[in-house]
């Protein structure tokens, strides 16, 4: 039985200009010890896909359908059920570490806290296991600086206090929201790096949520994309890289530059993401979608397996993906407005 | 490409000015907009008032004199509306007098606050440096003075004249207008089309009144809207104490003390009435800064 | 920190300084002199006052022996028109009475004030949170000389429940009215103030890092949410004491407390400029002292401030 099983998830959001469909009818699990990837632009509902099975949906969210955790559903749950799950089972590590941590209180009482209240240790014990704990995810001297502010951390050393954070209690899955959009180029490949070898070092699932391929490729086994809130392509990572089987896969895959071919000719997928509050009929990509035919306006395909472990949300031929010789020129993804 | 570029442009979403859509955010605000019905109202009575009303606010009725607390209730047959006061003067044009005074206040103070203050804190966040720290610093000081006793002080020692008592309430509000502004600027001030107007060689002065204050617009129009009420409140506040304004004039304050001495002899409607429309006036113009706050600042999209 | 104080320190006294010399020198631009108003006074009585009062001596030198005076001896000089009495007099007859209804309500505003603001914002779009902004709405046009009457109305007038004037520091019933018609509007502005900050806060990232760990609710705001919501409240502090201060003159006025809000409205009219200038700087002593307290308790809160 998988660790985590999504069924049929959708998020709304109550706005002033109606309804933003945030997540819809998203499928998915995750295995024990499994490292899966979620990829999408922003806006495409891969975050708040995240809060929703955390119970972190901003106050005007709502999410339906179910979220289960070892067989005990999770989703809309009390908070008593929830925050013995949070941390304890599920731990989550989010975008800006800035922000993230508590400015106003030292690193050593954000992370006791976690222990005290889940493992009932006395606030010694507690302060050395964050320490111990600071070690693994090597921080230079965590003894000295565990009585620090977050400001006093550059970001790349408070992403790693967040990790550390969410290890304390050992958890079977942990969420890693777009860990590293925030920090520096060359500390994004350390972290992922770090992230990767404590996924496997703590035998943990985990969640990784980002819009950059290259850190799937490293991290994950297995990736869905995401489109409008809908999962579009689901695989192992090999065989979904190599040979993409949707229009929006390919268009990001081809949208990597990469040094060894011209990147003369950039292309980016052409267009900007949907209006999530007038989701339209059908397929949501067919605006910007080279493969686009008739009727893909008016109906939406649904995500099917098209062999045991890979499935996909797309009308067009799967041979016209083969002959595709070569993806769509490359261009850097156009960060899309967000709305 | 050319079909597709062509798709794009018909999936596009149409572009809103931005203060098309502060409009209507701010229409859509059902309490700015009862603020301003209630703000069009009182300005109504201040303008027209004296064409309903029977009686001057000067003349005694000697009818009621002496014994106001049974003769001068409001009555619509002897063309008190709002009574009298305990010198037998109609209470209706009383007030419409009181609305009129206390409005040019708080209008003509809130104006010479938001125009010293704009021009103050715009020039000291736009020069920047040494002489930015300087000016911020001189704000500091002066906002560290206690100010109703220094406009006091004046008011006694230069006369206590409605000249006076503008200028002294406008001069002393500057202080937080031009704190704004300046932090306003600040963020300004390295925008593109700054940086393209100093390219050009437009000269400073000129930068600041018709690059920057225009760009301020909506945040002094939201502060001046919740300065009126405030400066309303300043003069209010001398005027109850009998330091402000001087008879025969008389503004809300005046009124609301006159009402408040003699209620003890059950002549409520003295204090109700100038209450009345003090209050709701204050509550207008609350609710249409609040509305122009969030139709200008929105926070949440 | 020490250090930090210092550099306040260093910043408020010259500040101090630059307030009293310019009441000094208001007070001598002011048409006429102080004695030269009501009747007129043979030449020579005025001499001799002008030379009593120092008034004939050189601006400098008067100025010079005014500030000398308060820094070195806390003497604000001899009132202009009770030459019997000294402003020192007339302010410590009345301070003691303005500081303890002041204070209280000060605090009173504060606590209710948070408190609501804080309820508001936990049970945002409830009706708790519609009652709250709708007192706290309803509170903040009511002025302290609006509230003054309608709570003498109500309580004195209607109910005799309260003393519709006067103080005691022994009988508490004296003090209800005048703190509660002081702290009203404040309150109101500080709940409202509050409620912002705390939806800002309990929006914020760190706040949902604090729930992602399993915080149970209560914990999170008190632990987590209370301290930096506090901070836009803690800023608010400086001018609500100046306006209090303010208020107080109506409430001395109105309820016939004997603060020193009294003593100055009586020095108003009576163009006593000495007593009026002694509590112009008494307050602004006072202003900026209560400045430096809410900077150090800002820098104490915020660890991201250097000191």
């Amino acid at each position: 039985m998988a660790l985590l099983e999504i069924k049929n998830l959708n998020v709304r959001f109550k706005t002033n200009d109606g309804a933003v469909h945030a997540v819809n009818n998203v499928d998915l699990s995750v295995d024990a010890g499994e490292p899966l990837g979620i990829v999408g632009e922003s806006g495409s509902g891969k975050s708040q896909l995240s809060f929703a099975i955390m119970g972190l949906l901003a106050q005007n969210g709502q999410a339906t359908g179910s979220v289960t955790f070892d067989g005990q559903e999770i989703l809309n749950a009390p908070p008593k059920v929830l925050n013995r799950i949070r941390a304890e089972k599920i731990a989550m590590i989010f975008q800006d570490p800035m922000t993230s941590l508590n400015p106003y209180m030292r690193v050593s009482d954000q992370m006791a806290e976690v222990l005290t209240l889940h493992k009932g240790l006395s606030r010694r014990d507690a302060l050395a296991e964050s320490v111990a704990m600071l070690d693994a995810v090597k921080i230079p001297d965590a003894k000295g600086r565990v009585r620090l502010y977050p400001h006093e951390f550059s970001g790349g050393m408070r992403q790693r206090v967040m990790i550390a954070m969410a290890l304390l209690c050992r958890p079977k899955l942990l969420i890693a929201d777009e860990p590293t959009t925030a920090l520096d180029v060359t500390v994004q490949a350390q972290i992922m790096t770090l992230l990767a070898d404590l996924q496997r070092e703590f035998g943990m699932a985990m969640i990784l949520i980002t819009h950059d391929l290259g850190v799937v490729a490293g991290a994950c086994e297995r990736v869905a994309v995401m489109y409008g809130g809908r999962i579009r392509e689901l695989g192992p990572v090999g065989p979904l890289f190599r040979e993409p089987a949707h229009p929006y896969t390919q268009g990001l895959l081809a949208a990597i530059p990469r040094v060894d071919q011209n990147d003369d000719e950039l292309a980016a997928i052409p267009g900007s993401p949907p209006n999530m509050s007038h989701p339209p009929p059908g397929c949501a990509f067919e605006p910007r979608c080279t493969y686009r035919r008739d009727g893909c306006a008016q109906q939406r395909p649904a995500l099917e397996y098209f062999t045991a472990d890979r499935a996909r949300a797309c009308f067009a031929p799967l041979r016209m993906f083969r002959q595709a010789a070569k993806p769509l020129c490359c261009q850097i993804l156009m960060p899309p407005q967000k709305r | 490409m050319q079909s597709l570029a062509s798709t794009m442009v018909e999936h596009e979403v149409k572009g809103r000015s931005p203060w098309a859509d502060a409009r209507k955010r701010f229409v859509r605000n059902k309490a700015a907009m009862f603020g301003l019905c209630i703000l069009i109202f009182v300005v109504l009575f201040a303008i027209f008032g004296n064409w309903i009303a029977v009686w001057s606010n000067e003349e005694l009725d000697f009818n009621v004199m002496g014994q106001v607390a049974t003769m001068g209730q409001p009555s619509i047959e002897n063309g008190h509306y709002f009574g009298t006061d305990d010198l037998g003067r109609d209470l209706f044009s009383r007030t419409v007098q009181g609305t009129q005074i206390s409005l040019m206040v708080g209008v003509v103070g809130a104006a010479i606050a938001v125009i010293a203050g704009t021009l103050y804190g715009a020039t000291a966040g736009y020069i920047g440096g040494r002489t930015d720290q300087l000016m911020m610093r001189a704000v500091d000081i002066l906002m560290s003075i206690p100010y109703m006793f220094v406009l006091i002080l004046l008011l006694v020692m230069f006369g206590r004249s409605i000249a006076m008592l503008f200028l002294g309430i406008g001069l002393i509000s500057w202080l937080d207008m031009s704190r704004i502004v300046r932090g306003q600027t600040l963020s300004l001030k390295n925008r593109e089309f700054i940086e393209a107007a100093r390219a050009t060689g437009v000269s400073t002065w000129k930068i600041i009144i018709r690059h920057i204050v225009p760009n301020l617009l909506g945040v002094v129009a939201v502060y001046a809207t919740l300065l009126v009420p405030l400066m309303i409140l300043t003069e209010s506040f001398i005027s109850f104490l009998g330091l402000g304004v001087q008879e025969p004039l008389t503004s809300w304050g005046a009124l609301i003390s006159e009402g408040s001495k003699t209620m003890a002899y059950g002549t409520l409607w003295q204090l109700a009435f100038p209450l009345f429309f003090f209050v709701i006036t204050l509550f207008g113009f609350f609710f249409v800064g609040d509305g122009l706050r969030d139709a200008l600042d929105p926070k949440e999209r | 920190m020490f250090a930090y104080i210092l550099r306040r320190l260093a910043v408020a006294i010259p500040t101090l300084l630059l307030l009293i010399i310019f009441s000094f020198i208001l007070m001598h631009l002011a048409p006429g002199g102080p004695f030269s108003q009501e009747r007129a006074l043979p030449p020579q009585v005025l001499a001799n006052l002008n030379a009593k009062y120092g008034l004939d001596e050189p601006l400098w030198r008067q100025i010079w022996n005014y500030v000398y005076g308060i820094v070195v001896h806390f003497d604000f000089g001899p009132s202009f028109v009770y030459p019997d009495r000294t402003v020192n007099d007339l302010i410590a007859s009345g301070f003691p009475v303005t500081l303890t209804y002041g204070t209280l309500a000060f605090v009173a505003a504060i606590m209710v004030g948070v408190s609501l603001g804080v309820v508001a914002a936990i049970w945002h779009n409830t009706w708790l949170d519609y009652l709250a902004v709708g007192i706290s709405i309803g509170a903040q046009v009511l002025p302290n000389f609006v509230m003054a009457p309608i709570l003498v109305l109500i309580f004195t007038l209607w109910y005799r429940m309260l003393p519709g004037g006067g103080w005691s520091f022994n009988d508490p019933s004296f003090w209800v009215m005048p703190i509660i018609a002081l702290a009203t509007s404040y309150m109101a502005s500080i709940a409202r103030i509050t409620r912002s900050s705390m939806l800002e806060v309990l929006g914020s990232n760190h706040i949902r890092t604090a729930r992602a760990k399993g915080i149970p609710e209560h914990r999170v705001i008190l632990r987590h949410a209370l301290k930096p919501a506090m901070l836009p409240v803690i800023s608010y502090l400086g001018p609500v004491f100046v306006s209090m201060i303010t208020g107080s003159v109506v409430i001395d006025m109105y309820f016939s407390t004997g603060g020193i809000g009294k003593a100055f409205v009586d020095s108003a009219l009576n163009r006593d400029y000495a007593v009026m200038m002694g509590i112009t700087i008494l307050v602004g002593t006072l202003t900026i002292l209560f400045n430096l307290v809410v900077d150090i308790l800002y820098a104490w809160i915020d660890p991201k401030i250097r000191y």
